[in-house]
């Protein structure tokens, strides 16, 4: 749908289902990865049917995440190289963070915080599903000591990217105008231009 | 046996306080190996009274039969043939779950009351509430757990807690010809052991000792050893058992800092939002366009 003809297109169909199949495997692995993980979050088990059911579906929601995440670790890869204005963007992340961005420099279609993301949550994504592998008992059988040093890793990694969505889904969501890209497709021609001025260049023509 | 709601000790994934208003005894099963023959009336005994059989397996060599635990043998002979002073010792050790004071498997275990320590010191896996993750299996020092392939459910020795619960001793002690297996008080184990070690160091066995790992805060099922300073000649019986450092930080230090760190991530979010406001797209640029596009 396109709420006003001049709107830029930031993602097409393929990408947006893409990003939410991955997004969706990732909040049913977060809560039922978390109800093994502490028992204040033991009752989140009820959404899947039960401890028994949390425990048959999550490795293979995982196995269909990793999958997906792939894909689109194909699809954004070249977009998300670094670059010293990046870099640039990066040392001076804490004017951003306090509010005021008119400063920073001009950035391409993604900024230095969302690349970082990017390689951050692929990086997380292969310790995941390497460790997710070692505990897969159903399935797979390892030397103790791999299956508890997977435990750990798998549990830490978690953790951190269960953190870092936090952060992505709040970017998003702060940045006013975000949201609509990944559901739409679209953004204001005005929203490129204030915060990804290189690509609203690219995109338009204009200066 | 979850009917002795008031003898709970510890119970896995919970982080509240179990009942405990009544004191019971705490109770050990001594296993002499110095005066067991092997015969594994033990192993029978235990099919008998939990009412399981195993798949009969084919001989593999040795007199190990079956070869290893599994969820249906839940107490296994293993046999160690070892020179010692220019003579061979036969080293037969009835192998099963331990019950350790501090047991491993309970502190990894992630689902509610799947695993129970009674006050008097069995640890129990109630098979209704385990959820099949294997996470016993890696808490364990003593490799112990099984997790059966037809019902995904961990399964090992209960030290007979039904028949304990009544007076009874466990089925192995019971059954066993040569007295090999006793079974009483910790306190009455450990004297009865002691007397054990004074007899086989007259004998010339001078390491003699009792198993009883402070590693894992003590056992409930503890081993007079004619070579205690080596314990890993019965088949690899751990000289220093413990439960793995990976488990301890697992489930110690990670589950507090990482629930903390999320949270805070989640709190930090909110709070900038409030404080700081949204970002919005700057009215300046709106108008800017909205004159080009007149133009």
């Amino acid at each position: 749908m396109m709420r006003n003809p001049k709107d830029l297109t930031r993602y097409d169909a393929q990408e947006r289902a893409n990003h939410w199949l991955v997004g969706i495997c990732f909040i049913l692995l977060a809560l039922s990865g978390l109800a093994f993980f502490h028992p204040a979050f033991y009752p989140l088990t009820q959404l899947f049917g039960g401890g028994v059911w949390a425990r048959i579906l999550h490795p293979f929601i995982g196995v269909v995440m990793a999958l997906a995440f792939l894909v689109m670790f194909f699809r954004f890869k070249s977009l998300n190289a670094m670059t010293p204005a990046d870099k640039e963007w990066l040392s001076r992340v804490g004017e951003m963070i306090d509010g005021n961005d008119h400063n920073m420099p001009e950035q391409g279609k993604y900024n230095g915080g969302q690349k970082m993301m990017f390689w951050a949550m692929a990086l997380c994504m292969l310790l995941l599903l390497v460790s997710g592998i070692a505990l897969w008992r159903a399935y797979f059988s390892f030397p103790v000591d791999a299956v508890r040093l997977g435990a750990v890793v798998h549990a830490a990694i978690a953790a951190i990217m269960i953190a870092m969505i936090f952060v992505h889904v709040y970017a998003a969501l702060w940045v006013r105008g975000t949201v609509r890209a990944m559901v739409y497709g679209t953004v204001t021609r005005a929203w490129a231009k204030q915060h990804h001025r290189a690509w609203y260049r690219q995109v338009t023509g204009k200066s | 046996m979850a009917l002795q709601s008031l003898d709970i000790a510890r119970r896995s994934a919970t982080t509240t306080p179990a009942p405990g208003v009544r004191q019971t005894t705490e109770v050990a099963k001594l296993i002499d190996v110095s005066t067991c023959i092997g015969c594994k009336a033990c192993q029978v005994a235990c099919m008998e009274w939990n009412d399981i059989r195993d798949e009969v397996g084919s001989n593999v060599g040795v007199y190990d039969n079956p070869a290893d635990l599994t969820p249906k043998s839940w107490t296994v002979m293993r046999y160690a043939e070892v020179e010692e002073k220019g003579k061979l010792e036969w080293l037969i050790r009835k192998d099963g779950c331990m019950h350790c004071a501090d047991p491993g498997c309970l502190k990894a275990c992630p689902a509610p009351g799947a695993i129970i320590q009674y006050a008097n010191g069995i640890v129990d896996f109630h098979q209704e509430n385990c959820i099949g993750c294997g996470y016993c299996v890696t808490g364990c020092p003593f490799n112990i757990p099984r997790i059966s392939q037809e019902d995904s459910k961990a399964y090992k020795c209960t030290l007979c807690s039904d028949r304990v619960a009544v007076g009874q001793a466990p089925a192995c002690a019971k059954v066993c010809p040569t007295g090999a297996i006793q079974f009483g008080s910790k306190e009455q184990m450990k004297d009865y052991a002691a007397k054990r070690v004074v007899d086989l160091k007259s004998r010339g066995y001078d390491k003699a000792g009792l198993y009883d790992p402070a590693g894992v805060g003590g056992t409930h099922v503890m081993y007079v050893l004619h070579h205690a300073d080596r314990p890993e000649l019965y088949k690899g019986l751990p000289n220093d058992p413990g439960i793995s450092p990976l488990v301890s930080l697992w489930k110690g230090l990670a589950k507090p800092v990482a629930t903390v760190a999320m949270a805070a991530v989640a709190l930090g979010s909110l709070f900038h939002y409030v404080m700081k406001g949204p970002n919005e797209v700057s009215k300046e640029l709106e108008d800017e366009l909205e004159k080009e596009d007149a133009k």
